[in-house]
């Protein structure tokens, strides 16, 4: 087995559209969470969500192009360029053909959908726009960012809900870890701020009316958020050969599914991915001193989350330190897994802790160390990062300094 | 103390959701005591926005865990309707 390094982050979100503005945001604690501005939110009942600011995709594609790419999809190949150059990857012919790509995405190219449905169900028109289709589809991300790049290795797009980027993370790295590919481009992407979403979510009663408050006691819910996080891991042998900077390894990778249900967590279910992922790290659990929680906000998922974490590291439970950044950049569904991975392999490399903003009161039933409000200076050599999906299916990824 | 039909309505609804006889849904049943779920109360309470065309706050719904509490809440939002509407009923 490779061991595998991180080399190249993208990150475009509510924080900040690239990884610099994403860093600087998470530990200042800014909050990216604001009144939803992409549809007339009157008739909704939760009013918040973290958009993505002053998005002009003409900055970034042809406008030609662009009309081609959901939203959702772009921010796959926004984040993608940026991770692949931050990588100095020469995209060499050989390096094209071997390169694996995989995308995560929970609900895919959600607004052209709801514009097609529009279109039919309320405008009465009889045609829809002819791209809904390849807009739609969940797997765009993959595909422009292969067509962007000249990629022409393995492709392909995973869609477990809020677990989607994390399983991408943890595919690419066992394709590369197992020789199977040589470098993978790995993350996640998503666009949820479509009306006809936004009320799916709404009736599901887990969203907010306020602000996302993770582990806190008066804590409401979740708040939706939208973008999208792209790392680069490769071989270490071959980064170390290219002299190219590495932000951390992936050491680990756990997966579980609770099989208990359809919306409700088990902390067995959450306990197993990260014991799973230890395992495959081959690292002892007081190694660990952060954990990127998935730490959603909402009152069963933190509680959930705590009970896991407190049965996976018992003692040591007490001595590491946690934190949600959704509390920042809200909950990005498809993308969250890859957003807070980076987070993570950040935190770990440059010594600084995100905190858990939005935090007021203290929860019994969450009483670890959540890095309340202010980030922490804190020298890490080992940190986790868990996605717990709706459906009961569970990722831990392990990073390590390098 | 709710009309004896709002009081029907909302048990009617309540055993038509979990699959139960209506007699089984007493004024004063728990949720805990009907066996039901955090997903369980989110049909529940969509079904009675339905059957009374009201929309219930997630805040209100939040503090409610019986069936009598239940009907307490459907009635006020009734109030509130008709007040709004200005309109009975």
């Amino acid at each position: 087995m490779h061991r595998v390094a991180i080399t190249g982050l993208g990150v475009i979100c509510a924080l900040g559209k690239n990884t610099q503005e994403f860093w600087t945001s998470l530990q200042q604690g800014n909050v990216g969470i604001g009144p939803i501005t992409a549809i007339d939110r009157s008739c909704l009942r939760f009013q918040n969500g973290a958009e993505v600011r002053d998005y002009n995709p003409h900055e970034y594609f042809q406008p030609k192009h662009a009309d081609l790419m959901d939203r959702f999809a772009q921010f796959a190949v926004v984040a993608a360029r940026e991770a692949v150059k931050d990588a100095g990857l020469e995209l060499t012919p050989e390096v094209c053909s071997t390169t694996a790509v995989i995308t995560g995405a929970c609900v895919g190219g959600q607004t052209s959908e709801d514009q097609g449905f529009y279109d039919i169900y309320r405008a009465n028109r009889n045609r829809v726009h002819p791209m809904t289709i390849p807009k739609t589809m969940a797997n765009a991300g993959a595909s422009l960012i292969c067509m962007e790049l000249g990629i022409t290795g393995a492709a392909f797009t995973i869609s477990t809900a809020c677990s989607s980027a994390a399983h991408a993370v943890g595919l690419g790295y066992s394709m590369v870890a197992s020789g199977a590919a040589p470098v993978a481009v790995v993350g996640g992407s998503e666009a949820p701020f479509s009306l006809g979403l936004l009320k799916a979510w709404e009736a599901l009663r887990v969203v907010s009316p306020g602000t996302c408050r993770p582990f806190s006691k008066d804590r409401s819910g979740m708040i939706l958020g939208e973008g999208g996080a792209m790392l680069v891991l490769e071989r270490m042998d071959s980064a170390k050969a290219r002299g190219v900077h590495i932000y951390g390894e992936v050491a680990g990778f756990g997966m579980s599914s609770d099989a208990c249900h359809i919306t409700h967590p088990s902390s067995d279910g959450a306990a197993a991915a990260m014991q799973r992922a230890l395992s495959n790290a081959s690292i002892a659990p007081e190694r660990i001193g952060y954990i990127n929680a998935h730490g959603t906000g909402t009152e069963v998922n933190d509680s959930t989350e705590t009970a896991a974490i407190r049965k996976v590291f018992a003692a040591h439970a007490d001595r590491l330190a946690i934190s949600s950044t959704k509390s920042m950049h809200g909950h990005t569904l498809g993308a969250a897994g890859a957003l807070e991975a980076a987070a993570a392999v950040l935190a770990m490399h440059h010594g600084v802790l995100p905190p858990t903003a939005n935090y007021t009161t203290p929860d019994p039933a969450c009483d670890l160390d959540v890095i309340p409000n202010e980030a922490r200076k804190a020298d890490v050599d080992c940190c986790l990062s868990n996605s717990f999906a709706f459906g009961g299916l569970n990722a831990a990824l392990v990073f390590k300094r390098a | 103390m709710p009309a004896d039909d709002l009081i029907q309505r909302v048990r009617s609804v309540v055993a038509k959701n979990k699959g139960i006889p209506e007699d089984a849904v007493s004024l004063d049943a728990t949720f805990a005591d009907l066996g039901m779920d955090s997903l369980d109360a989110v049909n529940l309470l969509f079904a009675l926005e339905e059957e009374f065309n009201i929309s219930i706050p997630d805040q209100e719904a939040r503090t409610i865990n019986s069936v009598r509490g239940m009907v307490n809440g459907v009635q006020a939002l009734l109030e509130k309707k008709s007040a709004e509407t200005g309109t009975s009923g």
